[in-house]
């Protein structure tokens, strides 16, 4: 029978259980930070039980971590959230990339910076946004605190295996068009619901000419689009990424030759396909509180169909017929776990370079982690982003979530380069507008977004 | 974990479709390092007024004659976006025992079974009955026949038979699964080493 990489990765991890079943499965790597993993730790500690393989374990804190002087956290709850880890990954014998260490950053960020991320693992963390190591051709997911726990007990979970959708992307896509769009592209096609109790593989021409960076924009997405997993066949790009990093595997000849393996069989192997072509594509910008109400940078924003559009245009302050170039963008936010990497600030660096933002436009540009911050720095991102009148911030998740203190003020309007647009995500009244780096970058300067294919930056 | 077998309670209906877990439990709540007391912030941004932050008699929680129920009965995509646990804690600690929603998230839907929140599917002509159910009138949900049942309707849901047998018997998940402790410990022999 014709099996999917999903099937041959699931397969191998399998200790008991039948098919249809609850399945336990071997956890090759968890994940951890600061705001999922305290009640887990409580749990172990209440029971008297120990973490089963601190070495498959690697924290760090992103959430809560302020971006002006990460050392000083005035909030009472996340500074007791952030000992709290320091203390908890010391007593169980954790790796943990502290405050202010070199390898600090979001935690989707660092998995594949440090090389912890590799092919055919199933990967698990206490966030939604696990999503993005399938890049790397692993099973990867987010999973709840209980779980969180449960890993860390016995470096194993129960889980039902889903079904699997295969999104075939094909096609060369227009300048001015990136991961961003093609994710956004699908979800807004196939509804922020299509892929739930589904796994995701990402095929294709488009997605073979893709960088790894790229790759993880698409996987960290897909969990909008309601499917637990994204992932995509590990191929020469991936290898090429991994080696020589941190956590790299010491003999990678042989690692590869048995990475080599994760590859699906034939399309029929899934349970459905999707056709998606970007020949056509436009940049996308979302316009309601989820991130499937987003259009094309060229078209209005639809008829209200339901209830939960009229709420949505409501919240936003926005009406059907519009578009995208109306609106009075004031805040501006370029990093977290989707477009936060060293690529993604590069994009917007060259749309900024010997530009200045409009008047009166906050502009906070937060680097995934402290590695990407000090090669931006490196090669001049930061003069670029100060001298176009941007705020060059500290690594973490900052403004993607408004758990610091980086929030947008009630009933501004943000050009995000982040993945959700949800009623209050980036603080209380926020209005977010998801698009790309370059899309934002351009919204900066002009402060309403442009078609990057056309208008003239 | 507490058992759960049957439950005879008055319904709540929030029949919206895609309820997030940051509308279940907005994010500044998240600040915690307990499992406990979420339950008075759960749907804060609909159950308390934005400005003076005092209680909206309007939201269906407020309502005196709602105070009791233990049961939600909600829309499609319940508990999508992120992941947090505390969505289910704060269902939990407010006093809801089950929630019947068309979909669930595949995150929130794991994160109900570790807690004892039996999360039910039932098709939208169902719900929509048991939404229009007088605040004083309370429905049976019946746990080992797998039936939500009220005056002469009566509908049956699926449900897996390990998630069952735990909130039946109130298992706790780890200790399940120590009893494998050996075949974890046999496939790590085997788990390939490339260093
Ligand atoms: S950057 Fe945003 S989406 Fe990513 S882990 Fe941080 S809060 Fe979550």
């Amino acid at each position: 029978m014709k099996k999917t990489m999903f099937d041959k990765i699931w397969h191998q991890h399998v200790i008991t259980g039948e098919p249809g079943e609850p399945q336990l499965i071997y956890v090759d790597l968890q994940l951890l930070h600061e705001v999922t993993s305290p009640q887990a730790f409580e749990g172990l500690r209440e029971k008297n039980r120990q973490v089963r393989r601190p070495d498959r374990n690697f924290a760090t804190m992103d959430h809560n971590v302020p971006t002006v002087d990460i050392f000083n956290i005035k909030d009472l709850i996340s500074k007791k959230q952030i000992e709290t880890l320091a203390k908890n990954t010391k007593d169980f014998g954790i790796r943990l990339a502290g405050m202010g260490s070199k390898d600090q950053g979001i935690v989707h960020v660092i998995g594949p910076q440090l090389g912890l991320t590799q092919p055919g693992m199933v990967i698990v963390c206490g966030d939604s946004h696990t999503a993005t190591h399938g890049a790397f051709g692993s099973i990867a997911f987010g999973i709840g605190t209980s779980e969180v726990e449960h890993v860390l007990a016995t470096q194993t979970i129960w889980q039902t295996k889903p079904k699997t959708i295969g999104i075939h992307v094909h096609g060369k896509l227009s300048k001015g068009v990136y991961a961003k769009d093609i994710i956004m592209g699908i979800i807004a096609r196939e509804g922020v619901s299509f892929g739930t109790g589904y796994a995701v593989e990402f095929y294709g021409d488009t997605i073979r000419n893709m960088n790894m960076e790229e790759r993880m924009t698409l996987c960290n997405m897909v969990i909008e689009g309601g499917a637990k997993m994204g992932s995509i066949q590990p191929d020469q790009t991936t290898f090429d990424y991994i080696a020589d990093r941190k956590y790299a595997p010491g003999n990678m000849e042989k690692a590869v030759s048995y990475w080599k393996q994760f590859y699906t069989d034939s399309p029929d192997a899934f349970d459905k396909v999707i056709d998606f072509s970007v020949n056509e594509l436009a940049p996308f910008v979302s316009w309601g509180t989820n991130p499937g109400m987003a259009v094309p940078i060229d078209q209005p924003f639809p008829k209200i169909k339901n209830e939960e559009d009229k709420k949505a245009y409501e919240y936003v302050g926005l009406k059907a017929g519009e578009k995208a170039n109306q609106i009075p963008i004031k805040f501006v936010f370029f990093g977290s776990c989707t477009n936060g990497r060293l690529s993604d600030l590069i994009i917007a660096a060259k749309v900024l370079k010997n530009k200045h933002i409009k008047n009166g436009i906050t502009a906070l540009v937060v680097p995934g982690s402290r590695k990407i911050k000090e090669k931006a720095e490196k090669i001049g991102l930061d003069k670029i982003f100060k001298e176009a009148g941007c705020e060059w911030r500290e690594p973490g998740c900052s403004a993607c979530l408004g758990m610091n203190p980086d929030r947008v003020p009630a009933g501004i309007h943000c050009a995000s380069t982040s993945n959700r647009n949800f009623a209050g995500r980036q603080g209380a009244g926020s209005r977010t507008h998801l698009a790309s780096p370059a899309m934002v970058a351009a919204a900066a300067i002009h402060g309403r977004f442009i078609d990057i294919r056309k208008e003239i930056i | 974990m507490k058992k759960i077998t049957t439950i005879n309670s008055g319904v709540i209906p929030l029949m919206r479709d895609n309820i997030d877990t940051d509308q279940i439990i907005p994010k500044q709540f998240l600040k915690n390092i307990l499992k406990s007391g979420y339950g008075r912030n759960l749907f804060y941004d609909w159950r308390y007024k934005a400005t003076s932050k005092e209680a909206n008699p309007d939201f269906i929680l407020n309502k005196p004659e709602y105070k009791q129920a233990q049961i939600l009965v909600t829309g499609e995509n319940f508990g999508c976006g992120s992941s947090r646990e505390h969505a289910v804690w704060a269902l939990k600690d407010y006093g809801f025992q089950v929630v019947i929603a068309g979909s669930y998230s595949d995150i929130f839907y794991m994160n109900s079974t570790k807690n004892g929140l039996l999360a039910i599917e039932l098709p939208k002509k169902d719900r929509t009955i048991l939404a229009s159910i007088p605040a004083k009138e309370k429905i049976i949900v019946d746990l080992p026949r797998q039936q939500v049942r009220y005056e002469k309707y009566q509908f049956d849901f699926s449900i897996n038979p390990l998630w069952k047998h735990k909130f039946i018997n109130g298992l706790d998940d780890i200790a399940i699964t120590m009893n494998y402790a050996k075949k974890i410990e046999a496939y790590e022999k085997e788990i390939p080493n490339f260093n």
